[in-house]
């Protein structure tokens, strides 16, 4: 399980642009959680992805896995217990490289990358048949480079070797926005498949406001920085899109109410 | 006639080696990599004194490798940890080992004798086809290790490398490591087989390697042929065209023009031959 804890982060301190995107923000992933997280532009959601993976480093705050505090460790250190999937499909696999590569050196995570051969033929069995889950027809062209393929199959490939070695918390970043609908609709399947399976706790930032109601099992809103709706169980089954906007807006009127009433 | 041809493919080959080792940085690190310049001269350098000094030409050429090496693990430091810019990183270490390799030759020129270079054993061709069969198939054959294909990844998607959970930093300097280390190679060979270590030996190397690297790109891009046979192959019309034009009467000294030359017409026929498909309509799938 994933706890964030007391994290505060201002962008360009000290200068006119300064910007305060989290100020003692805190938020506790459990080991069954598959987090939807969705709010408005620059209300801190990529950010957030960014801070938990070490791209980012924090002003102040704890990030624990397991009680194990990986606050100082660099990006590669985090990436052995975590794994990411981004919007870009080309971020998550090495276009140069065929299938069957890309699939082995994902294989081999956390493990000596040593001067034994990328590819095994013992294993070549193995991962056709992980490639075949993703029903796309990939597993007849392993030999296939990543740079002949489509966005959709590349994230398809990406989602999936991220999570070939089991990650302690999975990270997915609009994994499906840079896809058209049809191909969204089945990453989202598939994500959701994987992520029941092997049971990992996932967070999953996402634009589309369906995806989040329909997925997972618990939904957060952000804005501005804070966590301005968290619902999860039955609450969450019976969510739809309209009462989800209805929700955003009593916040949003709230929080502007008050601020009203401080400022007079 | 025929020994002009010969000797042209040998320094062709030769050539093919640097070749090589730009290959591994331009190519695979994408780091466009200028301390080969001072490599393949202070692989001369410390071949040729090694072997005035009565070491055996193999080890000689051994201990250039490691010295080509440093040289890389220099540019790597100041690029990774100091964030240098590649390009900038190369250029200083490439001007401190001017100094270097004056350092190490103790002149500006050094003369070999004939009989103790590595060609004396066997005779020149068939020494340089071994060396040169010998260093493409040890690339080619650790570009399918698993440390090969995360070198791949670092100068194809740096991210990858960290979602890996490996430290990129190290995988750039490794590369840049064994790449100065195969030009020092190659510098040593070329001082063996010339007779003689030169201070002006090394300018224009990255141009020469790049031109082999896109020469061999353009006109032997077939698919059951190696990209490190091709970059070879370019290595060796490199030096054809090379020697053309020198036979057609220009001086020696409009040498390097004609190189830069070279590289900018195999540039604009490469990116031509690019355009020419997209407009047969063929897909560019790499969007």
């Amino acid at each position: 399980m994933l706890e964030i804890k007391g994290l505060t982060k201002t962008f360009n301190t000290a200068s006119i642009n300064e910007k305060r995107v989290f100020e003692n923000f805190s938020l506790t992933v459990s080991q069954d959680d598959f987090i939807t997280i969705i709010g408005s532009n620059g209300a801190g959601k990529s950010t957030l992805l960014n801070i938990v993976a070490g791209s980012i480093p924090v002003d102040e705050g704890t990030i624990k896995i397991h009680d194990k505090d990986i606050t100082k460790l660099p990006e590669y250190k985090r990436s052995k217990k975590m794994s990411r999937v981004y919007q870009n499909p080309a971020l998550g696999t090495s276009p140069s490289l065929n299938i069957i590569e890309n699939i082995s050196m994902f294989n081999n995570k956390n493990k000596n990358f040593g001067l034994s051969f990328g590819v095994s033929k013992k294993n070549i069995a193995k991962f056709k048949e992980i490639v075949s889950v993703l029903g796309l027809g990939l597993e007849n062209h392993l030999e296939t480079k990543i740079s002949m393929l489509s966005g959709g199959q590349r994230q398809a490939l990406s989602l999936l070797m991220a999570t070939l070695t089991k990650p302690e918390v999975l990270l997915l970043d609009e994994h499906t926005a840079a896809l058209d609908p049809n191909t969204s609709k089945k990453i989202m399947e598939i994500t959701e498949k994987i992520v029941k399976e092997e049971k990992i706790p996932t967070l999953m930032v996402t634009h589309n406001m369906n995806d989040a109601i329909n997925y997972g099992n618990r939904l957060i809103m952000m804005d501005n920085g804070k966590i301005i709706l968290d619902i999860s169980g039955n609450e969450k089954k019976q969510l739809t899109a309209d009462k989800l906007m209805q929700l955003f807006k009593d916040v949003k009127t709230n929080s502007v109410l008050s601020d009203r009433f401080i400022l007079s | 006639m025929l020994e002009l041809i010969v000797n042209v493919i040998e320094q062709g080959l030769i050539y093919g080696i640097i070749a090589l080792g730009v290959y591994i940085t331009y190519k695979i690190l994408d780091f466009p990599d200028m301390t080969v310049d001072g490599t393949i001269i202070l692989g001369a350098a410390i071949s040729s004194i090694l072997i005035v000094n009565g070491v055996n030409p193999f080890i000689a050429i051994i201990l250039a490798f490691l010295g080509g090496a440093l040289a890389g693990l220099a540019t790597g430091i100041l690029h990774v940890y100091l964030k240098i810019s590649s390009l900038l990183s190369g250029i200083l270490v490439m001007t401190g080992l001017y100094s270097i390799n004056l350092r190490v030759m103790k002149t500006s020129n050094i003369s070999i004798p004939n009989k103790v270079t590595v060609f004396s054993l066997l005779g020149t061709l068939i020494v340089i086809v071994l060396f040169i069969f010998f260093i493409k198939l040890l690339i080619d054959l650790f570009l399918k290790t698993k440390l090969g294909m995360l070198l791949i990844i670092t100068g194809d998607n740096e991210n990858l490398v960290t979602s890996l959970g490996q430290n990129i930093g190290t995988m750039k300097i490794m590369g840049l490591m064994l790449a100065n280390g195969i030009v020092a190679i190659g510098g040593a060979l070329l001082t063996q087989y010339m007779g003689f270590a030169d201070m002006s030996l090394g300018t224009g190397t990255l141009v020469i390697g790049l031109a082999s690297i896109i020469i061999g790109q353009t006109i032997f891009k077939l698919p059951f042929i190696k990209e490190t046979t091709m970059v070879v192959f370019g290595a060796i019309l490199y030096n054809v065209l090379q020697s053309i034009t020198l036979n057609l009467g220009f001086p020696a000294s409009d040498f390097k023009l004609i190189s830069a030359l070279t590289v900018i017409t195999a540039f604009i026929i490469s990116s031509n031959k690019k355009v020419l498909k997209l407009k047969r309509g063929e897909k560019n799938v790499r969007n």
